[in-house]
């Protein structure tokens, strides 16, 4: 595409400057290097990442706990997860982020109930081993069909040492079953990104591989599909076309998932990463420990996913080539119908995002099949290689923020004002206040799924039903001149 | 008289405890009233005041009926020697749990169920290393006003009572806390008294006592007692008498401490023959290898 106008690349860099200049002299040169004007054709985004948050501004990050206990593990249905600590943490992680599931809850699966260890002074006192052996007791007892445990920390576990690992391993004897000790303390780590790293390795180290997972019988098409965690069912939208082009998805990670599948992972021929941020470290492990390739793709929009289908279909044989096509053929008079529908409402309408782990590129392409243009983008816990990622599906002069603070992205908001924004339910309610329409990017809110075609349908039904509500055309003051 | 509440720290097996008992025991007979708050888990601060084996603790009855909110004060506080209180924050096995939390949630729970109501002193006897800021509980704001140093001629004894007055610094400017002086437990290590006096200097503070070592003070220990009770005629009961009356008579006279580096201590080792120069080794060691030779 042509660059974009030299003075609105302009404009977005003093706004920087206007918008660093509210700091003091130290804080506004942490976060200079943390904003920046995309220049189309660099390889990165020109920001830095991954680096603690300055002191004092409102940081929008999770922590380790979030990312392993929200992210990695809350979704895997079939085992009960204890918030391991006192009862705050997972109270309010509790029912998960709209990780779908089939299954009774209570009964077999259990994503949506919250177990915690609830501690008391005592247990900081005389360590919590004793109520943690309890507590497993319990769901041993309650809960006869789970099919294992995982222990997720809270601070106080790491400050006082417990040897939650002892437990684990003395437990897993007594009951026959799998715990899996995960060292998530909220304290570890700048953001939720290192939670998601310790939660791959305790994958690694306590459930690939293992298990029945040896007698399992595969086929030449046998997929693991990682990082979807079926938000509103993004996993079900997705695996339906990789099963229509002849694929067998032998494990969803961790999106409705069960211990069995990842058990198995480490048995198909391919893997299939989609939030790359949260679980590209199992998937290098398993390159090259059982030297299983891995590619990331991208369900968000039929160009996106037409272009991912035969890029995955590419790895295999012309089977699957030809069922790729299929699919792709099969699908395209449901994206026409949606485009034909909602393109004309939706086309040169802009929009900025800020969440997590893959979104803020990832759908890029599916907002420009509707016609509308990112104009700011960023991600709360991502590395230099997300915003590598980033370069290619961004345009130029995009204003780019890494952990942005609260006070930033609302003067942004304010000053660039989009007609959409796409972030969480923290910026939601100050954004609609400021007269700007907001989708929650990283619940769906409370609608989905997003992913394959099916999603899409919802997704651009949903950004219609926001930018132009006609609730917009009410918040002027009648007394106010227009 | 207001509250004095003073705090016995040192190293670990210095005799902070028999120190401190003895201290008190004197203490109570010259009429003072006495609340001894024991800061180790070991639980070993009031037994030669009770005479008993170990009272039970105030961690280890909230651990038992639930929280320290199902106690009730009388659970834990004994009636010892002459009327002194005793109570004891106890805490974990070695190894696990959080034993510096136990005496912040113990100390919390003696004041608030009016413990220190209706004594003169309050006497904090606090394990050897501060390892953490629980133990560091009892120098903090409104806890005691006067840290007293039990140590010797030992160079170890030396590195801790420097490295406790670092803590009291820390704690000087924020809360009330002073150090009181030091207490040298005589080890009988060379030149054990002007040491002691020197390292006082250096810190900025008194040497209040140079206890001599008697075997008394052990056959007392034997029998659960401080020298006071078991032989109160004796002369080592007079010399804890005199550490009282020091004590009681050294009533705000606390300083802000200035400790010294760990350089500057170990030049004052030198200087007074306990740390030998390298040289001195060196020319030692070619000594000997040579009479071994020979």
């Amino acid at each position: 595409m042509d660059g974009m106008n030299p003075d609105v690349k302009a404009e977005r860099k003093a706004l920087i400057e206007e918008v660093l200049s509210a700091y003091p002299e130290k804080t506004a040169k942490k976060r200079a290097r943390h904003l920046n004007v995309y220049d189309e054709g660099k390889p990165d985004c020109g920001v830095k990442s991954n680096i603690k948050s300055a002191p004092g501004v409102m940081t929008i990050r999770g922590c380790a706990y979030a990312g392993s206990k929200g992210v990695v593990f809350g979704p895997l249905k079939d085992m009960v997860h204890i918030s391991h600590g006192p009862v705050g943490c997972g109270q309010y992680s509790w029912s998960q982020r709209r990780n779908y599931y089939t299954g009774t809850t209570g009964v077999d699966t259990f994503v949506t109930m919250q177990i915690t260890s609830d501690f008391q002074e005592r247990d900081i006192v005389f360590g919590g081993d004793k109520k943690l052996e309890k507590v497993i007791d319990e769901i041993h007892a309650m809960f006869p069909l789970n099919k294992g445990v995982s222990i997720q920390s809270e601070c106080p576990v790491g400050l006082i040492g417990d040897d939650i690992e002892a437990v684990a391993k003395k437990k897993a004897k007594e009951h026959g079953k799998l715990v899996v000790p995960v060292r998530c303390e909220g304290f570890r780590g700048v953001s939720q990104s290192l939670g998601h790293h310790i939660a791959n390795d305790a994958v690694r180290d306590w459930m690939l591989g293992k298990g029945k997972s040896k007698e399992f019988e595969t086929t030449p098409y046998d997929v693991v599909v990682i990082g979807d965690y079926n938000i509103g069912g993004d996993a079900w939208a997705s695996r339906i076309l990789l099963e229509d082009m002849g694929l067998r998805v032998i494990g969803l990670w961790s999106g409705d998932a069960t211990l069995a599948e990842i058990e198995r992972g480490n048995k198909g021929k391919l893997n299939l990463i989609h939030c790359y941020r949260s679980m590209n470290y199992i998937c290098r492990h398993m390159e090259e420990q059982y030297n299983i390739p891995w590619m990331e793709y991208n369900f968000f929009g039929p160009t996106q996913i037409a272009k991912s289908l035969r890029a995955i279909a590419e790895k295999f044989d012309d089977k699957i080539k030809a069922g790729a096509e299929r699919v792709i053929a099969k699908y395209q008079p449901l994206a026409d119908a949606v485009l034909a529908k909602y393109k004309p409402r939706l086309q040169g309408r802009k929009a900025m995002l800020y969440v997590g782990g893959l979104r803020p590129r990832h759908v890029a392409d599916a907002y420009g099949d509707l016609g509308i243009d990112i104009i700011g983008t960023g991600y709360e816990f991502a590395h230099s290689d997300d915003y590598q990622r980033t370069a290619h599906y961004i345009k130029d002069a995009t204003l780019v923020y890494d952990d942005v603070t609260d006070y930033e992205l609302e003067k942004f908001i304010d000053k660039m004002r989009p007609d959409l924004v796409g972030s969480g339910i923290k910026e939601k309610y100050s954004t609609q206040k400021m007269g700007v329409p907001f989708r929650q990017l990283h619940s769906w809110d409370y609608s989905g799924p997003y992913h394959g075609y099916d999603g899409f349908a919802v997704f651009a039904r949903d950004m219609d039903m926001a930018i132009n509500s006609p609730v917009w055309a009410l918040n002027k003051a009648p007394w106010k001149a227009a | 008289m207001a509250l004095r509440q003073i705090a016995f720290y040192g190293k670990g097996g210095i005799g902070k405890s028999t120190t401190s008992q003895n201290t008190l025991a004197a203490l109570v007979e010259m009429g003072q009233k006495i609340l001894i708050v024991g800061c180790d888990p070991k639980a070993d601060s009031t037994r030669l005041i009770l005479n008993t084996k170990l009272q039970d603790t105030v961690l280890a009855l909230a651990a038992e009926k639930g929280s320290v909110e199902d106690l009730e004060l009388d659970d834990v506080m004994k009636i010892g020697y002459k009327g002194i209180k005793c109570t004891e924050a106890g805490g974990p096995e070695p190894g696990v749990g959080c034993a510096g939390r136990g005496v912040i949630t113990a100390i919390n729970f003696l004041e608030e169920n009016g413990a220190y109501d209706d004594v003169d002193y309050v006497s904090y006897d606090v394990l050897g290393d501060v390892v953490c800021g629980g133990f560091a509980m009892p120098i903090r704001e409104n806890k005691a006003q006067e840290i007293y140093i039990v140590m010797s001629g030992e160079m170890m004894a030396l590195y801790a009572a420097n490295n406790i007055a670092k803590g009291i610094l820390k704690y000087a400017h924020s809360g009330g806390v002073r150090l009181g002086g030091l207490i040298c437990n005589e080890r009988q290590t060379d030149r054990e008294l002007e040491l002691a006096e020197a390292l006082a200097k250096r810190l900025g503070c008194k040497m209040i006592h140079f206890v001599p070592r008697e075997n008394i003070v052990q056959h007392a220990e034997l029998r659960r007692m401080t020298v006071i009770q078991y032989a109160p005629d004796c002369a080592q009961a007079n010399e804890y008498r005199q550490l009282a009356q020091k004590i009681h008579d050294n009533c705000g006279k606390g300083v802000i401490p200035t400790p010294i580096s760990m350089e500057e201590l170990e030049e004052m080792l030198l200087e007074f023959g306990i740390m030998k120069s390298d040289e001195q080794a060196l020319a030692e060691l070619e000594a000997k290898t040579k009479k071994g030779a020979a």
